[in-house]
């Protein structure tokens, strides 16, 4: 039986499993998804001690770290959990195995917008990943949907490529980090468009890709405006289908609540990072609970306590 | 000497496609071709996956990849504006396309799924 087992590959999941092996306890961590949401960023500058790496390569050193203690790893995602005597019954891919405590570091799913032809064209100019495909889009017109900071950095990176890079949000201004947003509003081939929502993907002549979105407000004078691709960047949904199995208590937005050590209210069963319900979905917090839930994890073992 | 040619064998089940070699490459058989890039985070992370599947599938489907940063041209012929991107090729026409990245388990239901 495992002391401790970890369930996801990000910033929260990496971070409790390096601490909780350096506390001696026994650890797995199943990861389905190596850097979880981070991969998809193509560039990570606010890493305290790191100027600039991309998230993909962040995941993989934070992976590296982990195992450089010997720590045990499985490519796996987990179907299931269940309570049994001392512990909890996990059905991964691989098997089940048993463990004294789990913390959740699930994260959270790209967002969509739910219009007609999202689901139709996506990889066919829809994408969620502008750092996947934004080089497929050389010298065309492209707009990101959203106001984030995630947003921001992806109009960025697209521009780079493309020729044109319209932000299209609801609101009227970006919520992006001070330095992105006038890295944006300085760039000359990014226009914003605010207030503005999408509410349609239409194909184009030839009906097999994306060619045009509507808006629900005119701009220049029309409903509809002629794109090669979109990116949708409009946030995320958590990963809570295992804390729910659980009885696990969620607040209203489908996060999980938990305490400032990152308990939730199952003894023996911690959360961090994007799955929980705090406000800062950010790689460093997240890996900053992740440490918390270990810390918590190994006080409920009963183990010596390293908090000096 | 006899581990290197081993290893040297497990290299080449994923074979690299480019646009000399891909038409001859994919036109006879079941042949799946991962389209990626070496930006590109998800892409990478599946790669792992499909050299380990490469070899379970051996000898039932062929496993190829094609670079898309040094092959646009392939890329572009195949429409393809999102990766990771896999194609299924039977007898050299496209009869699937899976894009994203999955799980292992996943990954195997939608080849069973191509190729039943």
């Amino acid at each position: 039986m495992y002391d401790v087992v970890i369930i996801g590959g990000g910033p929260a999941g990496l971070s409790a499993a390096i601490y909780s092996i350096r506390f001696n306890l026994k650890t797995l961590v199943f990861a389905a998804e190596i850097g979880g949401l981070i991969a998809k960023s193509h560039l990570v500058e606010n890493w305290p001690g790191i100027k600039a790496i991309s998230g993909y390569d962040l995941g993989v050193q934070l992976e590296e770290h982990y195992k450089s203690f010997n720590g045990e790893l499985k490519y796996e995602q987990v179907k299931e959990i269940k309570k049994i005597d001392g512990g909890f019954k996990l059905t991964a891919d691989g098997g089940e195995i048993e463990t004294k405590t789990v913390i959740i570091a699930t994260g959270s799913d790209v967002r969509k917008l739910g219009i007609p032809g999202e689901k139709e064209f996506y990889s066919k100019g829809v994408s969620y990943c502008a750092t996947c495909d934004a080089a497929f889009f050389k010298e065309k017109t492209v707009a990101i949907i959203g106001g984030s900071d995630s947003a921001a950095t992806e109009a960025l990176l697209l521009a780079k490529y493309a020729k044109k890079v319209y932000i299209i949000y609801r609101k009227d201004k970006l919520r992006a980090e001070p330095i992105n947003r006038q890295r944006v509003e300085k760039h000359e081939k990014i226009e914003l468009i605010y207030n503005t929502n999408i509410t349609e993907v239409k194909a184009n002549e030839e009906g097999k890709k994306v060619g045009s979105v509507v808006l629900d407000k005119e701009y220049n004078n029309s409903n509809e405006l002629p794109l090669d691709g979109i990116f949708i960047a409009i946030g995320h949904i958590p990963n809570n289908y295992l804390p729910i199995e659980l009885g696990v208590e969620l607040a209203k937005n489908g996060r999980v609540n938990v305490d400032s050590g990152c308990r939730t209210n199952v003894k023996g069963i911690f959360a961090a990072g994007d799955i929980t319900n705090q406000d800062y979905d950010q790689a460093i917090t997240a890996a900053a609970d992740g440490v918390k839930a270990a810390f918590s994890a190994n006080e409920h073992l009963g183990h010596e306590s390293f908090n000096y | 000497m006899r581990v290197l040619i081993i290893k040297h064998e497990v290299e080449e089940m994923v074979l690299e496609l480019n646009a000399d070699n891909f038409e001859k490459e994919t036109s006879e058989g079941w042949v799946l071709v991962d389209f990626w890039a070496p930006w590109c985070g998800p892409c990478k992370r599946m790669g792992p996956v499909f050299e380990e599947l490469s070899e379970e599938y051996s000898g039932k489907v062929k496993f190829a990849k094609v670079n898309t940063e040094d092959n646009s041209d392939v890329a572009g012929e195949h429409d393809i504006s999102g990766i990771p991107c896999l194609i299924m090729f039977k007898d050299g026409e496209e009869v699937d396309r899976f894009v994203g990245a999955f799980p292992k388990d996943s990954l195997k239901e939608k080849i069973d799924g191509a190729i039943k």
